[in-house]
């Protein structure tokens, strides 16, 4: 089974910068892999131990230093990794991007039989991405996934977290999974992984390296755009009061609860 | 320009009633189709064979002008591949010039696989809509966890955006309309459904209530110190008549289910009323409820960053002080 994993660099909740044509800045900044991804690796990781003949490769569209968050990827127990980042590929809104990552993973993994990528990003949180690689593939997909509990001929059986419970779905491959927080914690590496991912050779791709147009990424290949973006109105904290014991606590509270027409 | 109108996908819920965010886009729909001059607005209810009058009922009474229906028995259940076919057709046969979808589990499935389609633009999970001074879609959305607003334009027809539920109001006086009901025939025959529904488990909240649909929260975090905490604040829920929600640290700790997670890798809430109880107010928890419309919190530590943006703080022990309130409620 070949599998797809897109990952992002996303940077720090804590820590945003933007540039001056309002797009995120992201070279200089704080960096991490977006959570979900990591369980999206997990869970990859977690299949090809279970089942014979898995062979994993993540990949990533973002500037060279996104090559770290690959490298973790290997650390953990992937099998290789490639970079898709061109200059041009800037501005991009999730129709360029999931056809800049579709198109890169038609190009470079032949066969693929399973796309895993996480359900939404911390910066965008657009959740959009993977249901989009999915239809330019014109491949199923099954989103907010909580976990891969089997697989049987071409069939996975996932569970999915939605508004009023759980589902249990059966999706013929190949296919998009989008991944949720797992009710397991991603891995940590170990030395040897650390030693293959430092050995690794984490290619980088330009858009004519996966014959992709100028029209079809960045900004150009985007319908979207941001005209404003703005800081919120930042919530301000009130009182902070310490009763003198918690009769009077519970009573102050009482009369909030009032105020706010709680009760 | 060719294109016309306002489309709303009419979602219908697995109850069969439609859900909720329906009215909150209808009234926000006939603002934008005023601002364009009187644009008709229109809503595509995709379903199965039952009886739906009283969804008919629900968007006659709130102003659309046209009411599609797809019925089928093959589409009792959501499936992507069915709806996002039935949904792509009809924007291709009508040409609207926005298309807008509640972003719920199924909206947010499904807007995705239109607009890619469509290859057109879709801004997620929006909080305001307005048209700008051009007569275009400005949509307005949260991002890094709600730390910026970006307003996003869309070039290319239909516009599309997924608004986030229980953001927008409903109207409170919503107009009846002389509604034309058209019925269409799903061209689905020839999909390929390669996605099946094994088994769905209801959850049941402790509370009986969702915490994404309920007014009041009531959240524990790893200073409850046990099971047993959360079960003392779904006392103090079920008094207030609320939902109870958790920390991931509380989550992780295995004393509440993922679903009732608040923050980056749980739910974004946004109640009336939030009380964090024994929730330091780390910044991966705060994105998820700090646009709560109120903020209680109580906490040992007088110093415990959920005081800034908490609209009363209490500093105490939530099991001297719960107990007291909800006393004092009962
Ligand atoms: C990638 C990533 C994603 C994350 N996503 C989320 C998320 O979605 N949601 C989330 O919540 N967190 C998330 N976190 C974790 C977050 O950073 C915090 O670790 C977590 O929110 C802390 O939970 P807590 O406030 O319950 O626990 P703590 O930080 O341990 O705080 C416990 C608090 O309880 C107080 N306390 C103790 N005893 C009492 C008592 N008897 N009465 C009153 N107060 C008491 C203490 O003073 C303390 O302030 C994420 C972290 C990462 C790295
Ligand atoms: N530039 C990118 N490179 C690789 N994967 C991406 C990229 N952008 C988004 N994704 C994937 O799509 C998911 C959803 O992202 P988003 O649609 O931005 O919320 C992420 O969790 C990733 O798996």
């Amino acid at each position: 089974m070949r599998i797809a994993l897109c990952i992002k660099q996303v940077p720090d909740t804590a820590d945003i910068k933007w540039t001056e044509n309002n797009t995120i800045q992201r070279e200089g900044v704080e960096s991490v892999i977006n959570p979900f991804d990591t369980y999206a690796i997990e869970t990859a990781v977690r299949l090809k131990e279970k089942i014979k003949d898995v062979h994993i490769t993540v990949l990533s569209m973002g500037p060279p230093q996104a090559q770290e968050i690959l490298k973790k990827a290997i650390s953990m127990g992937v099998d290789d990794g490639f970079l898709v980042s061109d200059r041009k590929f800037a501005g991009a809104d999730t129709i360029a991007t999931s056809k800049t990552l579709a198109t890169a993973i038609g190009e470079k993994i032949k066969d693929v039989d399973l796309i895993i990528c996480g359900q939404f990003a911390t910066d965008g949180d657009t959740a959009q991405t993977g249901p989009s690689i999915a239809q330019h593939l014109n491949f199923p997909q099954v989103t907010y996934v909580k976990e891969i509990t089997g697989y049987k001929d071409g069939v996975l059986t996932v569970k999915r977290e939605v508004e009023d419970g759980v589902e249990i779905v059966k999706v013929q491959l190949p296919a998009v999974l989008c991944m949720l927080k797992c009710d397991y914690e991603p891995r940590r590496p170990l030395i040897e992984g650390f030693i293959k991912a430092h050995n690794a050779n984490v290619k980088s791709y330009s858009m004519e390296d996966v014959n992709l147009l100028p029209e079809e990424v960045g900004m150009k290949g985007s319908p979207t755009y941001v005209s404003k973006a703005f800081r919120p109105e930042q919530k301000q904290g009130g009182e902070v009061i310490v009763p003198k014991d918690a009769k009077e606590g519970a009573k102050i509270l009482k009369e909030k609860l009032k105020e706010f027409e709680i009760i | 320009m060719t294109n016309q109108g306002i489309l709303i996908y009419a979602e219908v819920t697995r109850e069969g009633d439609l859900a909720s965010v329906v009215l909150e886009l209808a009234n926000s729909a006939q603002n934008l189709a005023a601002k364009l001059g009187g644009q008709e607005v229109s809503a595509l209810v995709v379903t199965n064979a039952g009886d739906i009058e009283h969804v008919k009922s629900d968007l006659k009474s709130n102003g659309f002008d046209k009411v599609y229906i797809v019925q089928d028995e093959r589409l009792a259940i959501y499936s992507t591949e069915f709806y996002s076919k039935i949904v792509i057709d009809l924007i291709n046969e009508i040409k609207p010039e926005i298309v807008l979808i509640g972003a719920t589990t199924q909206g947010r499935d499904l807007a995705p696989r239109i607009s890619s389609s469509l290859n057109t633009g879709l801004t997620a999970d929006c909080t305001s809509l307005d048209i700008n001074e051009k007569g275009m879609l400005a949509a307005t959305r949260p991002t890094f966890g709600g730390n910026l607003m970006a307003t996003i334009l869309c070039k290319n027809f239909p516009q599309m955006a997924s608004v986030r539920p229980k953001v927008l109001k409903k109207s409170t006086f919503p107009i009846e309309k002389d509604t034309q009901f058209i019925e269409i025939k799903p061209e689905i025959d020839n999909v390929e459904k390669k996605v099946e529904l094994v088994e769905f488990i209801k959850n049941i909240p402790s509370t009986g209530k969702r915490i994404d649909e309920s007014e009041i929260i009531v959240a524990g975090g790893k200073g409850l110190k046990s099971a047993d905490g959360l079960k003392l604040l779904e006392e103090l829920a079920n008094v207030l008549g609320g939902a109870v929600g958790a920390s991931r640290a509380a989550v992780d700790a295995g004393w509440a289910d993922h679903s009732i997670q608040v923050g980056q890798t749980g739910k974004t809430v946004m109640p009336k009323l939030y009380i964090a109880c024994a929730i330091s107010g780390a910044i991966q928890h705060t994105v998820g409820m700090n646009s709560s419309e109120k903020i209680i919190a109580i906490n040992k530590d007088p110093k415990a960053p959920i005081f800034q943006i908490a609209d009363i703080g209490i500093v105490g022990d939530v099991y001297e002080i719960v107990p007291e309130l909800i006393e004092m409620l009962k």
